[in-house]
């Protein structure tokens, strides 16, 4: 086929009858007729539409139109939803919505907001802040939203303000919903709180543009905002000049925000916390599944005041201050794991090979390595150690050689399968990874790593920085063998969350001869006269617990201090080392696993055991001992 | 033979002078389109509050300076308008590239160029382009021809081209006007009906794949379109004031300056792609109904040129630019009445903004041209 558009000669016209020429001229021109003939018909129909349509909206829909424009008499509400509810595992509601009334004012129906602001003063006083507020706002929003002038009217302030309405143009009452936590310091790292939104809140929503609606600022109320936020409806009222609803028109029903059940037990979260003092966190899970049933760290807070607005006195007072009652210490404070560590350091060997359960190390109290000598916290040391006897004594030297053989590197590997210095996925915002050093973290940092600093991080002291729910959910890795992960929601909306049973979560892929190996002497530290937690063994009749002490320094202890056999209860408290347990129980069959960490409480075996004990304890009172059938444990099968 | 037609011609040509071409500008035409600027100023007039400087008085200004462009390309000859036809393509597009690279250098969406004295949007400019070119292409083909796909495909790549680059600025509405654009003057040129049917089947075909590319806020025009009460504080907003704003203007209106929607700043965009609204509110049904009257007079008088040319490019021309007239006012219009989603169109020569004013008042002088020149006859259809 040639080429239509390319012209075949110069001459053009040579070759072709003239009558041909004109012939098809003609057809084309009669096409061309047609055609345009067609298509002005169409375009005189598409006029007789727009004609049709302005007839439609103006003649036979007129009237309608004139009375909501007129006056300016259509004005559209959004009905906000109520915010959904945070229950705790029992149905228990622990944040809640409770009415409010307000008055509100909306700029389109009065002429001087000034005005109407300094006369609704005169009846209800408001602050010159107040007023610069409200004024600033109906600047920034449209004129039809309402905006708030006061919240938690009394009976008797809306009775004056009603009997004065005339000269309060705009101004109108309205019943609202605010946020209630009924268990007020008791939940408040867990549930968060809300506040009313930012301006990097606005995400499009027009539901944030209405007065009085809160967000979540922290905690699940932060984490599952979208589900109880809910969706506006809208009501498009007529309204008279004052700003009385004359009638409604029409309405969209919004969808209301939906409840989130949590894992945690109220009441045992409320004994928990009985038994921490300033400066102690608890995590307790359930061994099985990850579902975290307590988390307590003292000091709190009361989320409640967080509704009306805090005081900057109060602030100043909650963030400056030593105690630092809005950090969830649980999640967010960051500990050295001390001895707590150990099992991982003995898995890491395991692995590696380069070391069995059966091999004798020699303590004789210190190890001496690259110039140094590192000691042991028993200066007499503890002989011939296995691994077993280890843990049981939480021998340091022990540990000191087999991090020696085994590297940082393969330690941190080891600790990241355990949730360590990793992200969890906990709904709680901002809750810190942590972290694990490792030589290539250290050098990042344009310092060496020598074998040394290996063998101080064998005994879990060192760069590392964990959080007291990441050495839960090594406790729980160490119970089940599964990847499990740490979570605080049962359900949303009544639909059951993921991760409630156990064989929900994949293996860890530790082998099960070197996890029991690690079972047993964690055993052997609470229950073998001798081992480090022997003290606290007596579970109250609900079986017997397993676990790990720890003792970190906060300061170093110098030769001086060692040679002349000092004392941490001469030390001011502050220098004192941290007490730290991690443990779960029954130890044959978990169920709950426990981290504690107790600032500055000088011993693992003196503080943080008899602690967890407690609330291992606590939990087996609530729950009750062996009434469910642990589901880790059948599926477990040949144990 | 041919030299002979061709002579004779020539002869007629050179036979028109300036003062035969002055006689020959259709003066009735040009008045209507000072009528319809006249409406425009009235209505901006009033959308500036009754003070002419805020809108008025510029709008006045440039129709002014779109006159006198208009009437000079009266006189230029058809067939080196036709010649010219394909730079005049090629500039446009040039354009609509150098806004996207402006636009990705500057970030976010970019669809005007800065003249200085005027914000120029190559979009609008290339809908003039467009029906010149392809009044160019097709001029040279005969009816047989018109039967080969092959000879298609060229004018196709004209249209999509263009199409693609308006709807990447992001300009959906004004891209999918460009395409209807272009469907009518193949429509015109004689493309068979089977083609249509065809491309149609394709496109009903591909619908969904199509919105499922759109971008959020388009797909938001669409859905506030089929549900304005759905997003009553968005999208919705627009439609249903400019809705009880026409509705409220009645029969006769509320009277000039006394549309309470627009002063009261309910009406967004009043001076805008709302100034219909404004005309229809303070004249009411009359008012709106007249300036639809005064524009359907502009399109009638695009087909009676388009009838009357003896030559296929003043045909295709003058069809095109009446279709390119009547897409501004039909989606206009069907925009404020709530007929179709929202889309950012003006109504020409009425709403406050150079470009289109510009361009519309560009394509009539063409058209003008097609007229003053109908009785030529050139460039005969081969093959």
């Amino acid at each position: 086929m040639r080429w239509p558009w390319r012209r075949r000669e110069k001459g053009g016209l040579a070759g072709f009858s003239m009558r041909g020429i004109k012939r098809d001229e003609e057809q084309r021109r009669a096409a061309f007729t047609r055609r345009a003939l067609l298509l002005g018909g169409v375009q005189l129909g598409a006029f007789a539409f727009l004609g049709s349509r302005l007839y439609a909206l103006q003649v036979e829909q007129g009237e309608r139109f004139a009375t909501l424009a007129e006056e300016n008499r259509l004005s559209v509400r959004l009905l906000p939803p109520p915010r959904g509810r945070v229950l705790d595992r029992n149905g228990h509601v622990v944040a809640g919505n409770r009415l409010n009334w307000r008055a509100l004012l909306v700029a389109e129906q009065t002429a001087d907001v000034e005005a109407t602001l300094a006369n609704f003063s005169q009846i209800v006083p408001l602050t010159e802040a107040e007023i610069a507020r409200v004024v600033r706002e109906t600047r920034r929003r449209r004129r039809f939203v309402p905006l708030t002038v006061r919240e938690f009217l009394t009976w008797e302030e809306m009775a004056r303000i009603e009997v004065n309405a005339p000269v309060l143009p705009g101004i109108l009452i309205d019943v609202g919903t605010t946020r209630i936590y009924p268990e007020a310091e008791h939940l408040a790292h867990i549930v968060g709180y809300v506040a009313p939104p930012s301006e990097a809140d606005m995400d499009g929503d027009p539901l944030l543009q209405l007065p009085g609606i809160r967000v979540g600022r922290a905690g699940i109320e932060r984490h599952h905002e979208p589900a109880l936020r809910g969706r506006a409806g809208a009501v498009q009222v007529e309204v008279n000049a004052v700003g009385r609803v004359i009638r409604e028109l029409d309405r969209r029903e919004g969808a209301a925000g939906a409840d989130v059940e949590i894992t945690i037990d109220t009441e045992l979260q409320k004994a928990v916390r009985a038994r921490c003092e300033e400066g102690t966190s608890v995590v307790l899970m359930d061994a099985r599944n990850g579902e975290v049933l307590a988390m307590g760290s003292q000091p709190s807070f009361d989320p409640n005041l967080f509704n009306s607005g805090i005081s900057t006195a109060q602030w100043r007072e909650w963030t400056e201050g030593r105690a630092t009652p809005l950090i969830n210490k649980a999640t967010n404070g960051l500990y050295a794991p001390g001895s707590t560590f150990k099992m991982v350091v003995a898995l890491a060997a395991l692995e590696a090979r380069v070391t069995t359960p059966f091999e004798r190390i020699f303590c004789p109290g210190h190890l001496d390595f690259g110039g140094h000598r590192f000691h042991c916290w028993n200066r007499f040391g503890h002989g011939q150690v296995d691994m077993r006897t280890s843990v049981k004594v939480s021998c340091d030297v022990y540990y000191y050689e087999i991090a020696r053989r085994v590297g940082m590197d393969r330690i941190a590997a080891m600790a990241r399968r355990f949730g360590m210095g990793v992200p969890l996925p906990i709904e709680l915002p901002g809750t810190r990874s942590g972290l694990v050093p490792t030589r290539a973290w250290r050098e990042a940092r344009g310092q060496r790593w020598s074998p040394g600093d290996t063998v101080v991080h064998g005994i879990g002291q060192g760069f590392y920085q964990l959080t007291p729910l990441s050495l839960a959910v090594m406790t729980v890795r160490l119970a089940s063998g599964r990847a499990v992960q740490p979570h605080l929601t049962r359900a949303i909306g009544g639909r059951p969350a993921p991760g409630a049973g156990a064989e929900d979560w994949p293996s860890l892929g530790i082998p099960e001869g070197h996890l029991r190996q690690m079972r047993d002497a964690m055993w052997s530290v609470v229950n073998e006269q001798g081992g480090t937690a022997w003290s606290s063994r007596d579970l109250g009749g609900f079986g017997q617990m397993a676990g790990k002490t720890g003792t970190t320094q906060v300061r170093r202890v110098s030769r001086e201090q060692r040679e002349r056999g000092f004392d941490v209860r001469n030390m001011p408290r502050e220098w004192r080392p941290h007490a730290l347990f991690v443990g779960y129980a029954p130890a044959q069959n978990p169920r709950f696993a426990v981290s504690v960490v107790v600032e500055h409480g000088t011993s693992g075996s003196g503080a943080a055991a008899p602690l967890a004990r407690d609330v291992l304890r606590d939990a087996f009172e609530r729950f009750g001992a062996g009434v469910e059938t642990p589901r880790v444990a059948r599926l477990r099968g040949g144990e | 033979m041919s030299s002979i037609l061709e002579r004779r011609l020539l002869a007629r040509d050179h036979g028109a002078g300036f003062v035969q071409k002055l006689w020959q500008i259709p003066w009735l035409f040009v008045l209507l389109l000072c009528a319809v600027a006249g409406v425009g100023y009235v209505a901006l007039y009033s959308a500036g509050g009754g003070d002419p400087n805020l809108y008025a008085n510029r709008h006045g200004l440039r129709f002014a300076f779109a006159l006198v462009i208009m009437l000079g390309l009266a006189f230029v000859d058809v067939r080196w308008i036709a010649r010219a036809a394909p730079f005049g393509y090629a500039l446009g597009l040039a354009l609509l590239v150098l806004v996207a690279v402006a636009g990705q250098v500057g970030g976010g969406a970019q669809r005007w160029i800065n003249l200085g004295f005027m914000q120029l949007q190559p979009s609008e400019l290339m809908k003039v382009m467009l029906v010149l070119v392809l009044a160019w292409w097709f001029h040279r083909a005969s009816h047989a021809r018109m039967g080969n796909p092959l000879f298609l495909i060229p004018p196709l790549f004209l249209v999509l081209v263009p199409v693609v680059l308006i709807y990447k600025q992001p300009n959906l509405g004004t891209s999918l006007i460009v395409l209807a654009l272009g469907g009518v003057m193949f429509f015109a040129s004689g493309v068979r009906w089977w083609k249509f049917a065809a491309v149609g089947a394709l496109l009903a075909a591909a619908a969904p794949l199509v919105y499922t590319n759109l971008r959020e806020y388009q797909r938001a025009r669409i859905l506030t379109f089929l549900d304005p009460e759905s997003d009553p504080l968005g999208a919705g907003y627009n439609i249903i004031q400019s809705k009880i704003a026409l509705g409220s203007g009645g029969i006769w209106g509320k009277g000039f300056l006394q549309g309470t929607q627009g002063h009261l700043n309910f009406l967004p965009e009043k001076q805008t792609d709302f100034i219909f609204t404004m005309i229809a509110e303070e004249f009411g049904l009359v008012g709106a109904l007249g300036t639809l009257g005064l524009l359907l007079l502009v399109v009638g008088f695009c087909l009676l040129v388009a009838l009357r040319c003896r030559h296929q490019f003043g045909r295709l021309l003058a069809l095109g630019l009446g279709a390119n007239f009547f897409f501004y006012v039909f989606v206009n219009v069907a925009m404020v009445t709530g007929g179709i989603p929202v889309g950012g169109v003006p109504l020409p020569l009425i709403s406050h903004g150079g470009s289109a004013m510009l361009t519309t008042m560009l394509g009539f002088g063409l058209l003008l041209s097609a007229w003053v020149h109908r009785d030529l006859e050139f460039g005969v259809a081969r093959d």
